[in-house]
Protein backbone atom coordinates (compact mmCIF):
# COMPACT_ATOMS: atom_id res chain seq x y z
CA UNK A 1 0.00 0.00 0.00
CA UNK A 2 1.19 3.49 -0.89
CA UNK A 3 1.16 6.33 1.30
CA UNK A 4 -1.21 9.14 -1.02
CA UNK A 5 -2.46 12.53 -0.39
CA UNK A 6 -5.99 10.96 0.90
CA UNK A 7 -4.15 9.43 3.84
CA UNK A 8 -2.32 12.74 4.97
CA UNK A 9 -5.35 14.91 4.15
CA UNK A 10 -7.46 11.83 7.15
CA UNK A 11 -4.33 12.29 9.21
CA UNK A 12 -5.15 16.20 9.54
CA UNK A 13 -8.41 16.26 9.61
CA UNK A 14 -7.87 14.00 12.82
CA UNK A 15 -5.14 16.71 13.92
CA UNK A 16 -7.27 19.55 13.59
CA UNK A 17 -10.51 18.04 14.93
CA UNK A 18 -8.55 16.84 18.16
CA UNK A 19 -7.30 20.22 18.25
CA UNK A 20 -10.51 22.12 17.81
CA UNK A 21 -11.64 19.05 20.62
CA UNK A 22 -8.80 20.53 23.16
CA UNK A 23 -9.56 24.00 23.18
CA UNK A 24 -13.69 23.73 23.29
CA UNK A 25 -13.63 20.87 25.88
CA UNK A 26 -10.34 21.05 27.84
CA UNK A 27 -11.78 22.36 31.55
CA UNK A 28 -7.98 22.32 33.43
CA UNK A 29 -5.51 24.25 32.21
CA UNK A 30 -4.93 26.90 29.76
CA UNK A 31 -1.60 25.36 28.42
CA UNK A 32 -3.07 22.43 27.48
CA UNK A 33 -5.13 25.23 25.18
CA UNK A 34 -1.92 26.07 23.95
CA UNK A 35 -0.90 23.27 22.79
CA UNK A 36 -4.07 22.47 21.14
CA UNK A 37 -3.77 25.53 18.99
CA UNK A 38 -0.66 24.20 18.55
CA UNK A 39 -2.20 20.71 17.10
CA UNK A 40 -3.97 22.91 14.48
CA UNK A 41 -1.54 24.91 13.09
CA UNK A 42 0.38 21.36 12.63
CA UNK A 43 -2.32 19.73 11.34
CA UNK A 44 -2.32 22.60 8.63
CA UNK A 45 0.84 22.75 8.08
CA UNK A 46 1.17 18.46 7.07
CA UNK A 47 -1.51 19.80 4.61
CA UNK A 48 -0.20 22.20 2.57
CA UNK A 49 2.83 20.69 2.56
CA UNK A 50 1.03 17.47 1.55
CA UNK A 51 -0.92 19.73 -1.06
CA UNK A 52 2.06 20.96 -2.58
CA UNK A 53 3.55 17.68 -2.86
CA UNK A 54 1.11 16.41 -4.62
CA UNK A 55 0.54 19.15 -7.29
CA UNK A 56 4.09 19.56 -7.67
CA UNK A 57 4.01 23.64 -6.46
CA UNK A 58 6.07 25.02 -3.81
CA UNK A 59 3.80 27.91 -3.03
CA UNK A 60 2.72 25.08 -0.18
CA UNK A 61 5.37 24.82 1.14
CA UNK A 62 6.33 28.39 1.28
CA UNK A 63 2.99 29.27 3.46
CA UNK A 64 4.33 26.21 5.57
CA UNK A 65 7.35 28.26 6.46
CA UNK A 66 4.97 31.25 6.91
CA UNK A 67 2.97 29.41 9.58
CA UNK A 68 5.41 28.08 11.30
CA UNK A 69 6.98 31.78 11.88
CA UNK A 70 3.93 33.14 12.69
CA UNK A 71 3.38 30.20 14.86
CA UNK A 72 6.44 30.74 16.89
CA UNK A 73 5.35 34.73 17.27
CA UNK A 74 2.00 33.66 18.26
CA UNK A 75 2.85 31.09 20.97
CA UNK A 76 5.34 33.54 22.77
CA UNK A 77 2.67 36.55 22.83
CA UNK A 78 0.23 33.68 24.29
CA UNK A 79 2.89 33.05 27.12
CA UNK A 80 3.53 36.52 27.62
CA UNK A 81 -0.37 37.70 28.06
CA UNK A 82 -0.26 33.99 30.35
CA UNK A 83 2.17 35.01 32.74
CA UNK A 84 0.68 38.55 33.36
CA UNK A 85 -2.69 36.62 33.91
CA UNK A 86 -1.23 34.62 36.57
CA UNK A 87 0.81 37.01 38.16
CA UNK A 88 -2.78 38.84 38.44
CA UNK A 89 -4.87 35.90 39.52
CA UNK A 90 -2.36 33.16 41.03
CA UNK A 91 -3.87 30.41 38.48
CA UNK A 92 -4.03 29.16 35.15
CA UNK A 93 -7.29 26.92 35.66
CA UNK A 94 -9.97 27.30 32.93
CA UNK A 95 -12.80 27.53 34.87
CA UNK A 96 -11.14 30.47 37.22
CA UNK A 97 -11.36 32.62 34.11
CA UNK A 98 -14.46 34.22 34.86
CA UNK A 99 -14.61 37.65 36.14
CA UNK A 100 -15.94 38.95 32.96
CA UNK A 101 -19.44 37.10 32.03
CA UNK A 102 -23.12 37.72 32.05
CA UNK B 1 9.45 33.40 -11.79
CA UNK B 2 11.00 36.48 -12.08
CA UNK B 3 10.62 39.14 -10.07
CA UNK B 4 8.02 41.73 -10.90
CA UNK B 5 8.08 44.53 -8.46
CA UNK B 6 8.26 47.63 -10.41
CA UNK B 7 9.33 50.82 -9.11
CA UNK B 8 6.52 52.61 -11.07
CA UNK B 9 4.16 50.42 -9.42
CA UNK B 10 5.81 51.34 -5.82
CA UNK B 11 3.64 54.80 -5.22
CA UNK B 12 0.59 51.88 -4.68
CA UNK B 13 2.60 50.97 -2.18
CA UNK B 14 3.49 54.60 -0.19
CA UNK B 15 1.36 54.35 2.95
CA UNK B 16 1.77 50.92 4.05
CA UNK B 17 5.82 51.63 3.60
CA UNK B 18 5.51 54.38 5.40
CA UNK B 19 3.77 53.04 8.27
CA UNK B 20 6.20 50.26 8.23
CA UNK B 21 9.30 52.12 8.27
CA UNK B 22 7.80 54.73 10.58
CA UNK B 23 6.84 52.45 13.20
CA UNK B 24 10.59 51.09 13.05
CA UNK B 25 11.51 54.68 13.66
CA UNK B 26 9.38 54.61 17.05
CA UNK B 27 10.51 51.59 18.44
CA UNK B 28 13.80 53.00 18.03
CA UNK B 29 13.03 56.31 19.56
CA UNK B 30 11.16 54.70 22.06
CA UNK B 31 13.54 52.65 23.14
CA UNK B 32 16.25 55.29 22.69
CA UNK B 33 14.43 57.56 24.74
CA UNK B 34 13.14 55.05 27.07
CA UNK B 35 9.44 56.64 29.56
CA UNK B 36 9.76 59.85 28.13
CA UNK B 37 9.40 58.84 24.91
CA UNK B 38 5.05 58.89 25.02
CA UNK B 39 4.61 61.82 24.66
CA UNK B 40 6.85 62.43 20.98
CA UNK B 41 5.83 58.84 19.96
CA UNK B 42 2.11 59.52 20.15
CA UNK B 43 2.49 63.12 18.28
CA UNK B 44 4.59 60.90 15.12
CA UNK B 45 2.03 58.15 15.52
CA UNK B 46 -0.90 60.79 14.90
CA UNK B 47 1.43 62.40 11.80
CA UNK B 48 1.94 59.11 10.09
CA UNK B 49 -1.47 57.90 10.57
CA UNK B 50 -2.89 61.13 9.13
CA UNK B 51 -0.26 61.03 6.36
CA UNK B 52 -1.40 57.66 5.45
CA UNK B 53 -4.77 59.40 5.00
CA UNK B 54 -3.62 61.89 2.56
CA UNK B 55 -1.78 59.66 1.12
CA UNK B 56 -4.90 57.68 0.44
CA UNK B 57 -7.45 60.19 -0.18
CA UNK B 58 -5.08 62.62 -2.37
CA UNK B 59 -3.08 59.42 -4.24
CA UNK B 60 -3.63 57.54 -7.81
CA UNK B 61 -7.36 56.18 -8.43
CA UNK B 62 -5.41 53.72 -10.43
CA UNK B 63 -6.06 49.78 -9.94
CA UNK B 64 -2.64 47.91 -9.45
CA UNK B 65 -1.46 44.36 -8.31
CA UNK B 66 2.26 44.22 -6.21
CA UNK B 67 4.16 41.49 -5.35
CA UNK B 68 3.25 38.77 -7.50
CA UNK B 69 -0.25 39.24 -7.30
CA UNK B 70 -0.22 39.44 -3.18
CA UNK B 71 -1.60 42.91 -2.69
CA UNK B 72 -3.91 44.79 -4.72
CA UNK B 73 -4.59 48.32 -4.59
CA UNK B 74 -8.29 49.32 -5.66
CA UNK B 75 -10.59 51.73 -5.07
CA UNK B 76 -12.67 49.11 -2.82
CA UNK B 77 -8.87 48.53 -0.60
CA UNK B 78 -8.46 52.33 -0.23
CA UNK B 79 -11.90 53.62 0.99
CA UNK B 80 -11.77 50.49 3.79
CA UNK B 81 -8.23 51.85 4.35
CA UNK B 82 -9.16 55.55 4.83
CA UNK B 83 -11.90 54.24 6.92
CA UNK B 84 -9.81 52.03 9.06
CA UNK B 85 -7.23 54.88 9.15
CA UNK B 86 -9.83 57.25 10.47
CA UNK B 87 -10.81 54.84 13.23
CA UNK B 88 -7.29 54.40 14.56
CA UNK B 89 -6.19 57.85 14.73
CA UNK B 90 -9.38 58.59 16.78
CA UNK B 91 -8.06 55.80 18.97
CA UNK B 92 -4.53 57.00 20.08
CA UNK B 93 -5.97 61.21 19.78
CA UNK B 94 -8.50 59.66 22.37
CA UNK B 95 -6.40 57.36 23.98
CA UNK B 96 -3.48 59.93 25.53
CA UNK B 97 -5.56 61.12 28.71
CA UNK B 98 -7.19 58.00 29.25
CA UNK B 99 -3.54 56.37 29.49
CA UNK B 100 -1.77 58.84 31.46
CA UNK B 101 -4.86 58.70 34.13
CA UNK B 102 -4.22 54.96 34.12
CA UNK B 103 -0.73 55.31 34.41
CA UNK B 104 0.22 52.76 30.99
CA UNK B 105 1.74 56.12 29.33
CA UNK B 106 4.26 53.76 27.56
CA UNK B 107 5.49 54.46 23.93
CA UNK B 108 4.56 50.95 23.56
CA UNK B 109 1.41 51.34 23.32
CA UNK B 110 0.94 53.49 19.91
CA UNK B 111 3.44 51.48 18.50
CA UNK B 112 1.36 48.49 18.87
CA UNK B 113 -1.98 50.11 17.60
CA UNK B 114 0.62 51.68 14.56
CA UNK B 115 1.51 47.71 14.23
CA UNK B 116 -1.98 46.49 13.97
CA UNK B 117 -3.50 49.26 11.37
CA UNK B 118 -0.35 48.27 9.30
CA UNK B 119 -1.88 44.76 9.25
CA UNK B 120 -5.46 45.58 8.80
CA UNK B 121 -4.08 47.35 5.80
CA UNK B 122 -2.38 44.54 4.13
CA UNK B 123 -5.65 42.91 5.07
CA UNK B 124 -7.61 45.37 3.49
CA UNK B 125 -5.27 44.86 0.17
CA UNK B 126 -4.86 41.00 0.78
CA UNK B 127 -4.93 39.10 -2.85
CA UNK B 128 -4.31 35.34 -1.89
CA UNK B 129 -4.23 33.48 0.62
CA UNK B 130 -1.12 34.04 2.36
CA UNK B 131 -1.12 37.46 2.16
CA UNK B 132 -4.70 37.27 4.12
CA UNK B 133 -3.07 34.90 6.80
CA UNK B 134 -0.02 37.16 7.54
CA UNK B 135 -2.13 39.96 7.27
CA UNK B 136 -4.82 38.94 9.90
CA UNK B 137 -2.19 37.83 11.96
CA UNK B 138 0.01 41.17 11.85
CA UNK B 139 -3.17 42.74 12.84
CA UNK B 140 -4.49 40.21 15.58
CA UNK B 141 -0.88 39.57 17.74
CA UNK B 142 -0.81 42.88 18.20
CA UNK B 143 -4.54 43.53 19.09
CA UNK B 144 -3.85 40.56 21.94
CA UNK B 145 -0.99 42.60 23.34
CA UNK B 146 -3.03 45.91 23.60
CA UNK B 147 -6.28 43.87 25.29
CA UNK B 148 -4.28 43.02 28.07
CA UNK B 149 -2.16 46.17 28.00
CA UNK B 150 -3.64 47.36 31.74
CA UNK B 151 -1.43 44.09 32.82
CA UNK B 152 -1.91 45.25 36.35
CA UNK B 153 -5.00 44.82 36.37
CA UNK B 154 -7.31 41.17 36.56
CA UNK B 155 -9.86 42.19 33.57
CA UNK B 156 -8.19 43.43 31.36
CA UNK B 157 -5.34 40.45 31.47
CA UNK B 158 -8.62 38.42 31.25
CA UNK B 159 -9.57 40.09 28.76
CA UNK B 160 -6.32 39.64 26.81
CA UNK B 161 -5.82 35.98 27.62
CA UNK B 162 -9.81 35.15 26.35
CA UNK B 163 -8.87 37.10 22.97
CA UNK B 164 -5.44 35.35 22.26
CA UNK B 165 -7.34 31.66 23.02
CA UNK B 166 -10.59 32.50 20.86
CA UNK B 167 -8.12 34.64 18.45
CA UNK B 168 -5.81 31.58 17.98
CA UNK B 169 -8.94 29.11 17.24
CA UNK B 170 -10.07 31.12 15.03
CA UNK B 171 -6.79 32.01 13.21
CA UNK B 172 -6.63 28.07 13.19
CA UNK B 173 -9.78 27.38 11.85
CA UNK B 174 -9.17 30.10 8.99
CA UNK B 175 -5.46 28.16 8.42
CA UNK B 176 -6.79 25.19 7.89
CA UNK B 177 -9.86 26.24 5.47
CA UNK B 178 -6.90 28.29 3.74
CA UNK B 179 -4.98 25.06 3.10
CA UNK B 180 -7.88 23.28 1.91
CA UNK B 181 -8.60 25.93 -0.85
CA UNK B 182 -5.00 25.77 -1.73
CA UNK B 183 -5.30 22.13 -2.37
CA UNK B 184 -8.17 21.87 -4.35
CA UNK B 185 -7.41 25.02 -5.99
CA UNK B 186 -4.40 24.72 -6.54
CA UNK B 187 -3.24 28.17 -6.53
CA UNK B 188 -3.37 30.73 -3.37
CA UNK B 189 -4.23 33.56 -5.63
CA UNK B 190 -8.29 34.39 -5.23
CA UNK B 191 -8.10 34.95 -9.28
CA UNK B 192 -6.87 31.66 -9.41
CA UNK B 193 -9.27 30.14 -6.82
CA UNK B 194 -11.86 31.82 -9.25
CA UNK B 195 -11.34 30.35 -12.34
CA UNK B 196 -10.50 26.76 -10.50
CA UNK B 197 -13.79 26.10 -8.46
CA UNK B 198 -16.90 26.73 -10.72
CA UNK B 199 -20.43 24.83 -11.25
CA UNK B 200 -20.19 22.33 -8.46
CA UNK B 201 -16.82 22.93 -6.13
CA UNK B 202 -15.31 19.78 -4.92
CA UNK B 203 -16.46 18.77 -1.28
CA UNK B 204 -12.65 19.79 0.20
CA UNK B 205 -13.16 23.46 -1.90
CA UNK B 206 -16.83 23.85 -0.23
CA UNK B 207 -14.90 22.93 3.07
CA UNK B 208 -12.27 25.05 3.10
CA UNK B 209 -14.65 28.06 2.27
CA UNK B 210 -16.72 27.24 5.46
CA UNK B 211 -13.81 27.27 7.37
CA UNK B 212 -12.07 30.60 6.11
CA UNK B 213 -15.79 32.47 6.54
CA UNK B 214 -16.11 30.79 10.26
CA UNK B 215 -12.64 32.10 11.17
CA UNK B 216 -13.37 35.44 9.07
CA UNK B 217 -16.59 35.70 11.49
CA UNK B 218 -14.98 35.62 14.58
CA UNK B 219 -12.60 38.44 13.61
CA UNK B 220 -15.75 40.42 12.55
CA UNK B 221 -17.87 39.05 16.00
CA UNK B 222 -20.27 37.93 14.02
CA UNK B 223 -23.03 35.27 16.29
CA UNK B 224 -22.27 32.09 16.47
CA UNK B 225 -18.76 33.31 17.07
CA UNK B 226 -19.00 36.47 18.81
CA UNK B 227 -18.57 34.79 22.35
CA UNK B 228 -15.49 36.52 23.10
CA UNK B 229 -16.79 39.86 22.40
CA UNK B 230 -18.93 40.76 25.58
CA UNK B 231 -15.88 39.99 27.53
CA UNK B 232 -13.11 41.59 25.82
CA UNK B 233 -14.76 45.24 24.94
CA UNK B 234 -15.63 45.17 28.83
CA UNK B 235 -12.72 43.71 30.46
CA UNK B 236 -9.96 45.54 27.87
CA UNK B 237 -9.37 49.40 28.58
CA UNK B 238 -11.85 51.46 26.92
CA UNK B 239 -9.54 53.40 24.11
CA UNK B 240 -8.53 49.66 22.99
CA UNK B 241 -11.99 49.07 23.28
CA UNK B 242 -13.00 51.44 20.68
CA UNK B 243 -9.90 50.27 18.51
CA UNK B 244 -11.58 47.07 18.66
CA UNK B 245 -14.88 48.15 17.72
CA UNK B 246 -13.76 50.78 14.71
CA UNK B 247 -10.79 50.19 12.98
CA UNK B 248 -10.52 46.17 13.48
CA UNK B 249 -13.97 45.68 11.96
CA UNK B 250 -13.51 47.98 9.18
CA UNK B 251 -10.73 45.46 8.24
CA UNK B 252 -12.35 42.48 8.71
CA UNK B 253 -15.47 43.43 6.54
CA UNK B 254 -13.30 44.24 3.87
CA UNK B 255 -11.10 40.83 3.53
CA UNK B 256 -14.64 39.10 4.11
CA UNK B 257 -16.26 40.85 1.24
CA UNK B 258 -12.88 40.61 -0.85
CA UNK B 259 -12.35 37.20 -0.33
CA UNK B 260 -16.21 35.91 -1.55
CA UNK B 261 -16.63 38.57 -3.90
CA UNK B 262 -13.17 38.15 -6.07
CA UNK B 263 -12.30 34.45 -4.98
CA UNK B 264 -15.76 32.72 -5.07
CA UNK B 265 -17.64 34.79 -7.80
CA UNK B 266 -19.15 31.78 -9.23
CA UNK B 267 -20.62 29.90 -6.39
CA UNK B 268 -22.08 32.88 -4.61
CA UNK B 269 -25.67 29.99 -3.82
CA UNK B 270 -22.83 28.25 -1.67
CA UNK B 271 -21.18 31.11 0.83
CA UNK B 272 -24.95 33.06 0.33
CA UNK B 273 -25.77 30.67 3.24
CA UNK B 274 -23.30 30.97 5.37
CA UNK B 275 -23.53 34.55 5.22
CA UNK B 276 -27.02 34.66 5.70
CA UNK B 277 -26.81 32.50 8.28
CA UNK B 278 -24.46 34.94 10.31
CA UNK B 279 -26.07 37.70 9.56
CA UNK B 280 -29.83 37.08 10.91
CA UNK B 281 -28.43 35.63 13.70
CA UNK B 282 -26.11 38.15 14.67
CA UNK B 283 -28.81 40.42 13.88
CA UNK B 284 -31.38 38.91 16.60
CA UNK B 285 -28.46 38.13 18.88
CA UNK B 286 -27.45 41.72 19.03
CA UNK B 287 -31.46 42.91 19.27
CA UNK B 288 -32.50 40.50 21.89
CA UNK B 289 -28.77 40.19 23.91
CA UNK B 290 -28.12 43.80 24.62
CA UNK B 291 -31.64 44.47 26.18
CA UNK B 292 -30.34 42.97 29.79
CA UNK B 293 -27.06 44.88 29.66
CA UNK B 294 -26.21 47.18 32.25
CA UNK B 295 -22.84 47.89 31.46
CA UNK B 296 -22.36 50.13 28.73
CA UNK B 297 -19.47 48.75 26.94
CA UNK B 298 -20.66 45.01 27.01
CA UNK B 299 -24.22 47.05 25.11
CA UNK B 300 -21.94 47.98 22.63
CA UNK B 301 -20.48 44.85 22.25
CA UNK B 302 -24.09 43.44 21.73
CA UNK B 303 -24.54 46.37 19.43
CA UNK B 304 -21.53 45.99 17.31
CA UNK B 305 -22.29 42.35 16.69
CA UNK B 306 -25.58 42.94 15.74
CA UNK B 307 -24.57 46.39 13.21
CA UNK B 308 -22.27 43.28 11.39
CA UNK B 309 -25.34 41.48 11.03
CA UNK B 310 -26.84 44.24 9.47
CA UNK B 311 -23.91 45.23 7.15
CA UNK B 312 -23.27 41.05 6.24
CA UNK B 313 -26.98 41.61 5.04
CA UNK B 314 -25.67 43.93 2.18
CA UNK B 315 -22.82 41.11 1.39
CA UNK B 316 -25.29 38.47 1.15
CA UNK B 317 -27.00 39.72 -1.87
CA UNK B 318 -24.07 39.22 -3.56
CA UNK B 319 -24.26 42.23 -6.04
CA UNK B 320 -22.14 45.50 -6.81
CA UNK B 321 -25.16 47.57 -4.58
CA UNK B 322 -24.52 45.15 -1.93
CA UNK B 323 -21.10 45.65 -1.35
CA UNK B 324 -21.66 49.32 -2.37
CA UNK B 325 -24.36 48.73 0.98
CA UNK B 326 -21.77 47.32 3.16
CA UNK B 327 -19.40 50.09 2.05
CA UNK B 328 -21.60 53.03 3.47
CA UNK B 329 -22.40 51.01 6.21
CA UNK B 330 -19.25 50.72 7.48
CA UNK B 331 -18.42 54.42 6.94
CA UNK B 332 -21.55 55.05 9.20
CA UNK B 333 -20.86 52.41 11.81
CA UNK B 334 -17.02 53.56 12.04
CA UNK B 335 -18.60 57.05 13.12
CA UNK B 336 -21.25 55.84 15.07
CA UNK B 337 -18.78 54.06 16.95
CA UNK B 338 -16.05 56.08 17.62
CA UNK B 339 -18.69 59.04 18.62
CA UNK B 340 -20.09 56.65 21.70
CA UNK B 341 -17.11 55.50 22.43
CA UNK B 342 -15.57 59.17 22.50
CA UNK B 343 -18.59 59.55 25.00
CA UNK B 344 -18.00 56.72 26.83
CA UNK B 345 -14.48 57.66 27.60
CA UNK B 346 -16.31 61.23 28.80
CA UNK B 347 -17.97 59.45 31.68
CA UNK B 348 -15.53 60.03 34.34
CA UNK B 349 -16.91 60.77 38.22
CA UNK B 350 -14.19 62.55 40.66
CA UNK B 351 -11.26 60.94 38.34
CA UNK B 352 -12.68 57.32 38.04
CA UNK B 353 -14.14 55.83 35.21
CA UNK B 354 -17.42 54.93 35.44
CA UNK B 355 -19.31 53.01 32.52
CA UNK B 356 -22.75 51.72 33.28
CA UNK B 357 -26.26 53.25 32.04
CA UNK B 358 -27.60 54.71 35.48
CA UNK B 359 -24.56 56.87 35.84
CA UNK B 360 -25.40 58.46 32.48
CA UNK B 361 -29.13 59.35 34.66
CA UNK B 362 -30.36 62.82 33.69
CA UNK B 363 -27.12 63.87 31.74
CA UNK B 364 -29.01 66.43 29.79
CA UNK B 365 -28.85 67.95 32.94
CA UNK B 366 -25.54 68.48 33.98
CA UNK B 367 -23.89 68.69 30.66
CA UNK B 368 -26.66 68.92 28.14
CA UNK B 369 -24.59 69.17 24.59
CA UNK B 370 -22.54 65.66 25.49
CA UNK B 371 -26.27 64.46 26.28
CA UNK B 372 -27.56 66.19 23.05
CA UNK B 373 -24.76 64.66 21.06
CA UNK B 374 -25.07 60.81 23.00
CA UNK B 375 -28.94 60.92 22.21
CA UNK B 376 -28.53 61.63 18.26
CA UNK B 377 -25.67 59.11 17.73
CA UNK B 378 -28.21 56.84 20.24
CA UNK B 379 -30.97 57.59 17.45
CA UNK B 380 -28.85 56.94 14.71
CA UNK B 381 -27.70 53.72 15.88
CA UNK B 382 -31.02 52.79 16.12
CA UNK B 383 -31.77 53.85 12.13
CA UNK B 384 -34.02 56.55 12.41
CA UNK B 385 -34.13 58.90 9.89
CA UNK B 386 -32.53 61.63 8.67
CA UNK B 387 -29.73 60.39 11.17
CA UNK B 388 -26.58 58.50 8.96
CA UNK B 389 -27.19 55.04 10.88
CA UNK B 390 -30.68 55.42 9.01
CA UNK B 391 -28.98 55.71 4.95
CA UNK B 392 -26.38 52.66 6.28
CA UNK B 393 -29.34 50.21 6.63
CA UNK B 394 -31.52 51.55 3.58
CA UNK B 395 -28.50 50.86 1.47
CA UNK B 396 -27.92 47.33 2.34
CA UNK B 397 -31.72 46.42 2.69
CA UNK B 398 -32.47 48.02 -0.57
CA UNK B 399 -29.47 45.51 -1.69
CA UNK B 400 -31.36 42.68 -0.20
CA UNK B 401 -34.61 43.28 -1.64
CA UNK B 402 -33.05 43.63 -5.00
CA UNK B 403 -31.41 40.18 -4.96
CA UNK B 404 -34.71 39.10 -3.95
CA UNK B 405 -33.62 38.39 -0.67
CA UNK B 406 -37.16 39.29 0.75
CA UNK B 407 -37.05 37.68 4.26
CA UNK B 408 -33.84 38.58 4.90
CA UNK B 409 -35.02 42.16 4.48
CA UNK B 410 -37.57 41.31 6.49
CA UNK B 411 -35.62 40.13 9.58
CA UNK B 412 -33.41 43.04 9.80
CA UNK B 413 -35.84 45.40 9.89
CA UNK B 414 -37.50 43.48 12.83
CA UNK B 415 -34.03 43.30 14.28
CA UNK B 416 -33.70 46.74 14.00
CA UNK B 417 -36.85 47.48 15.56
CA UNK B 418 -36.15 45.41 18.32
CA UNK B 419 -33.11 46.61 19.00
CA UNK B 420 -33.93 50.65 18.57
CA UNK B 421 -35.78 49.08 22.23
CA UNK B 422 -32.47 49.81 24.30
CA UNK B 423 -30.78 52.45 22.22
CA UNK B 424 -33.93 54.42 22.87
CA UNK B 425 -33.87 53.31 26.45
CA UNK B 426 -30.35 55.24 27.10
CA UNK B 427 -32.03 58.22 25.28
CA UNK B 428 -34.34 58.16 28.22
CA UNK B 429 -32.35 57.70 31.21
CA UNK B 430 -30.43 60.52 29.78
CA UNK B 431 -32.90 63.00 29.46
CA UNK B 432 -35.89 61.85 32.19
CA UNK B 433 -34.38 60.14 34.54
CA UNK B 434 -33.01 62.07 38.12
CA UNK B 435 -29.13 63.30 37.71
CA UNK B 436 -26.57 60.79 38.72
CA UNK B 437 -23.54 62.85 39.83
CA UNK B 438 -22.43 65.14 37.20
CA UNK B 439 -19.27 63.91 35.44
CA UNK B 440 -16.11 65.81 34.96
CA UNK B 441 -15.00 67.79 31.97
CA UNK B 442 -13.50 65.45 28.87
CA UNK B 443 -10.42 66.27 27.54
CA UNK B 444 -10.62 68.27 23.86
CA UNK B 445 -9.57 65.32 21.90
CA UNK B 446 -12.50 63.20 23.02
CA UNK B 447 -14.71 66.46 23.01
CA UNK B 448 -13.50 67.06 19.25
CA UNK B 449 -13.91 63.01 18.43
CA UNK B 450 -17.93 62.87 20.16
CA UNK B 451 -18.49 66.37 18.40
CA UNK B 452 -17.68 65.71 14.69
CA UNK B 453 -18.72 61.97 14.54
CA UNK B 454 -22.03 63.19 15.40
CA UNK B 455 -22.17 66.25 13.24
CA UNK B 456 -21.42 63.54 10.62
CA UNK B 457 -24.10 61.72 11.11
CA UNK B 458 -26.60 64.85 11.43
CA UNK B 459 -25.50 66.17 8.41
CA UNK B 460 -25.04 62.84 6.23
CA UNK B 461 -28.41 63.59 4.48
CA UNK B 462 -27.63 67.08 3.35
CA UNK B 463 -24.56 65.86 1.06
CA UNK B 464 -24.65 62.11 0.61
CA UNK B 465 -22.40 62.52 -2.30
CA UNK B 466 -19.08 62.05 -1.72
CA UNK B 467 -19.40 58.86 0.70
CA UNK B 468 -21.82 57.51 -1.54
CA UNK B 469 -19.78 57.91 -4.67
CA UNK B 470 -16.75 56.70 -2.49
CA UNK B 471 -18.60 53.65 -1.71
CA UNK B 472 -19.55 52.89 -5.61
CA UNK B 473 -16.30 53.38 -6.95
CA UNK B 474 -15.14 50.54 -4.70
CA UNK B 475 -17.75 48.07 -4.77
CA UNK B 476 -17.07 48.65 -8.90
CA UNK B 477 -13.52 47.91 -8.65
CA UNK B 478 -14.46 44.14 -6.54
CA UNK B 479 -16.31 43.09 -10.02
Amino acid sequence: MTIGLTHYLVVTAILFTLGVAGIILNRKNIIVILMSVELILLAVTINLVAFSNALGDLTGQAFALFVLTVAAAETAIGLAILVAYYRNRGTIAVEDINILKG
Amino acid sequence: MTMSFSYALAHHFLPEAILAVGVLALILLGAWRGARAFALVNELTVGLLTLAIVILMLGGKTEAELFEGAFIDDAFARFMKVLTLVGSLATVLMSVDYLRRAKLAKFEFPVLVLLSTLGMMLLASANNLIALYLGLELMSLALYVVAAFDRDDARASEAGLKYFVLGALSSGMMLYGASLLYGFAGTVSFDGIAKAITGAPPLGATFGLVFVLAGLAFKISAAPFHMWTPDVYEGAPTPVTAFFASATKMAAIAITARIVETAFPSVTSQWRQIVIFLSVASMLLGAFAAIGQNNIKRLMAYSSIGHMGFALVGLAAGSEAGVRGVAIYMAMYLAMTLGVFAAILAMRVDGRCVETIPDLAGLSRTNGVTAFFLAMLMFSLAGIPPLGGFFAKYYVFLAAVDAELYPLAVLGVLASAIAAYYYLRIVKVIYFDEPAPAFDAAPISVRAVLAVSTVFMLGFWLYPAPIVEAASAAAKSLF
